[in-house]
Formats: structure tokens, sequence, C-alpha cells
């Protein structure tokens, strides 16, 4: 059998086609209910194909994905019979996050990771979500069939972007079908985001990764420099690449899969750019830890200094953000990197006079621009692993 | 509670965190934009509600757009109040 990777080879992109006929038969007659149950079919054929006919591997997602329902059902029953309880959360949050752990912590000490299928770290960004806004009551069912496809959902499966359950359920009940005209729109804008995100791809970013591979091998500030500039510029348009494809095939099946990238390199403060680097992520950060932490800090009055409170969360947020990517030193230090860098900032912009007088002036944007671009990418070359071998050497 | 009362509370709860009595003759002002507020505060206006009203204000609920003006907390507060 081929070997199929997603968004990749010709071999993808002829599948692409043939599945995205039928799509937009369906999205031109108006059957969104057809539609639901097209999106399944073409899942299991795509996991199918990635998963290279292993009866074990398809077997590892599809149990993946029938725990993590059977333990959302299960909270459900559990908050309606004896309310909000903190610690039922907790409890509900660990089982959830329970394969994501063993796999990452058997990848690293083993070098293999056990339950280590595709798409079982953004998977889990969607489990948990699930189970946090049962807690909150924002979710009153769980529907057997809409979940998993919400899990599975194979454009984003490997990679992001992550969706939110709510959202998605909308596109995909089909209660809200779209018209011809609105579907059609939808299908223009998807090729052209495909088209952008393999001209980034292919294009762009393969050719930026040549100046990482042939100008910045050697061990001189010179070279170092070269390559963090480059692999800052290659990960962006690699990364964007993949999304906007994700995004536009997401279209072609009636989904609109939110943004994940919108200009990062021209944030004027850390926090900005992560309202513009992998938007998805880091949003899903902000609302389901940073918030909740803020949240109970304050109801507990557990720092007297908001600006150490927020400090403290942000540190916390992103560590565990940098622990998600991998349990490697490189990842951990690019989350408490990029902890620090909200942390300062936040006091920065806080507490100092300088920064409330001369926000509005032009030198002092450029300024900022030019010290959060530099801080972005020497956080991108310790994301590479390249500074950890570095300083190895 | 009453509508008004809601609101009453809601726009005291607001005026308090942002420090200004601008929030009460323009309902329409763009909280985060104008500065008023920031997200931290966002976030302790979400825990006073919670606690004023006794309802759950979640933070992956709304987006910021769906929150970002007097009128418009006052009509997210007001529906789970009602």
């Amino acid at each position: 059998m081929m070997n199929l990777h997603l968004y990749e080879g010709l071999y993808f992109f002829s599948y692409l086609i043939v599945m995205g006929i039928p799509a937009l038969i369906i999205g031109i007659m108006e059957k969104p209910k057809i539609m639901r149950y097209y999106i399944a079919l073409t899942t299991v054929f795509v996991i199918y194909l990635v998963c290279k006919g292993s009866w074990i591997a398809m077997g590892n997602i599809a149990l993946f994905g029938v725990v993590q329902i059977a333990l959302a059902k299960i909270f459900m029953k559990v908050v309606e019979k004896y309310g909000r309880v903190k610690w039922h959360l907790w409890a509900f949050v660990v089982l959830s996050i329970a394969p994501l752990c063993v796999y990452k912590i058997t990848d690293f000490y083993l070098g293999h990771g056990f339950l280590g299928f595709i798409g079982i770290s953004y998977m889990t960004f969607k489990s948990v979500q699930i189970i946090i806004e049962i807690y909150d009551n924002l979710i009153h069912e769980v529907k057997f069939f809409d979940v998993l496809n919400f899990y599975l959902f194979w454009p984003t499966l490997l990679s992001g972007p992550i969706d939110r359950s709510r959202r998605f359920m909308g596109d995909f009940s089909g209660d809200t079908g779209l018209s011809r005209r609105e579907y059609l729109d939808l299908f223009g804008e998807g090729l052209f985001k495909i088209l952008l995100g393999l001209f980034y791809k292919l294009v762009i970013a393969a050719t930026i990764y040549q100046g990482v591979y042939w100008l910045g091998q050697d061990p001189s500030i010179k070279s170092a420099l070269i390559y963090m500039y480059c692999y800052g510029f290659y990960l962006f348009f690699d990364f964007a690449g993949y999304s906007n494809m994700a995004i536009g095939v997401s279209y072609i099946f009636g989904i609109k899969t939110p943004e994940n990238f919108n200009k990062p390199f021209i944030s004027k403060d850390i926090k900005e750019f992560w309202d513009r680097w992998h938007i998805t992520l880091s949003h899903w950060f902000r609302d389901f830890i940073f918030s909740r932490y803020s949240m109970a800090a304050i109801r507990g009055k557990w720092f007297s200094d908001r600006v150490v409170m927020s400090s403290i969360g942000f540190i916390i947020n992103m560590g565990i953000m940098g622990v998600w990517h991998g349990l490697s030193i490189s990842y951990i230090l690019y989350g408490l990197y990029h902890g620090l860098l909200l942390a300062l900032n936040d006091v920065y912009q806080k507490k100092f006079k300088f920064h409330k007088k001369h926000k509005k002036e032009r030198w002092y944007q450029i300024l900022s621009w030019f010290i959060t671009f530099n801080l972005v990418m020497f956080g991108f070359l310790i994301f590479s692993e390249h500074l950890v071998e570095l300083i190895g050497k | 509670m009453n509508r008004e009362q809601v609101e009453e509370k809601v726009l005291d709860i607001i005026q308090e965190i942002c420090d200004d009595d601008i929030i009460r003759q323009e309902k329409d002002i763009n909280l985060l934009d104008e500065g008023l507020i920031d997200s931290l505060d966002y976030i302790d206006m979400l825990v006073q509600f919670e606690e004023a009203f006794d309802i759950i204000m979640s933070p992956s609920e709304f987006t910021r757009e769906e929150m970002d003006t007097p009128q418009k907390i006052i009509n997210q507060v007001a529906k789970r109040v009602g």
C-alpha cells in the first residue's frame, strides 16, 4: 500500500480531488444532512489510508474517540447528579489527558510512544474542552456520531487548527445548512486557501529551508543568526501553509474551521504575537487555562498584587504549552521563555509610565516591533532545538 | 431581580472596575479598545458577575466581541439571570 501523507504529494491531492467532487455536488444540491455522512465516510477512508490499512493503528484512534465520548457522557451524568464539584472536574480532565500523557512520557523515555497514533495531541484539546464546557453547563448533550466526527474530522486531525465543539456542531449538524450561493462562496475561498497554502509550503518554506540547511549549520554566531531567521520564517510559511490547506479543505466540506495565523511578524508586543501566531492554540490556552486560573486566583484572593498573579499565570500557561509540544528541554524552555516574556511585557506595560506616554508615537512603535520580532525569532531558535545543540557543542 | 436592577448592578460593577462613569453615558463604548479595561479586568468582571448574580460566566463561552461594550455585557448577564 502506498504511503499517504496528509497535504503532501500527488497521491494525496489526487484523492483530495476525488473526495472533493462529491462534496461539491452535495453542497450545490443543498443537502447538509447527506454531507454529515459524507464527511464521516471520507474520515474513515483517510484514516484507513494514513494508517496504511493497519487495523491496530485504526483501532487505537477509534478506541481513543470512543473512550473520550464515554468519559464525556459519564461526566455529564455526574454533573447532573452532583452539580458542579471541582474535584470531579479535575478527575475527568486527568482521565481525558491520560492517553496523551502516556504517549508523551513513553515517547520521551523509550523513544517510541505507546498510544502514539496520529492526531492524539490535537484530539486531546478537543476532548478536554468538552469536559470543561460540560462543567460550565455550556454543553447539554453529547451525541456520539457528532462528537466522534468532531474529534476525527480528517482535514484538521493531524495538526489543527483546533476548533470548538459548539462551533463545529453548528456547521456539522446541518440544521442551518448553507444555501447554494453561500456554499459556492465558501468552496471558492477554500480552493484559494489550498492554493495559497501550497504556495507557502512548497515554494516559500522550501526555499527558505535551503538557508537553514546550507548556511545555518556552522557553530558560529553569524551562522546561528542565519539559522534563527531562516528557521523562523520557514516555520511560519510551513505551518501557516499547512493551516491554510486544512482550513481550505474544511470549507469544501462546509465546515468553517477557524483561522490560525494573522500576520504574526507585524506584532508590536508579545501579547499581540500570541493573538496572531497559532491562534487556535493560544486562544485555547487562554480560555481553558489562563482565564480559569485567573478567575480562581481572583475569587480566592491568592495574591495581593495583580501583576504578580498574572505573571505567574503566564508562566504556568506557556509552560504547559511547552510541555504539550514535548518533554524535551528545548520545548519546555520555549514555553517558559514565552511565559516569561508575556509576564515581563505585562509588568512593563502596566507599571512603566514611559510606555503609556510614548505608545502612540511612531518611533516607539517601530522600536517595539523590532524588539518583539527579534525576541520571537530567538524563541524559534529555542524551539528548533538548534540552540540547545549549539550550547552542547 | 428585574431587568432594571440587573442593568444597574452590572453597570455598578463595570464602573468600579474601570473607574470611569463614561460607561453610564455611553453604553456602546468599546471597553477594550478604549483602554477602559484590560484582559485581567475582564476576567475580574466575570468573577464579580458570577458572585453577584449566582450565574456561570464561562470564559470560553463568548468571544471578546460579544462582551466588549456595557450594553452587550448587560444583555449577556441578563440572559443568564432571567
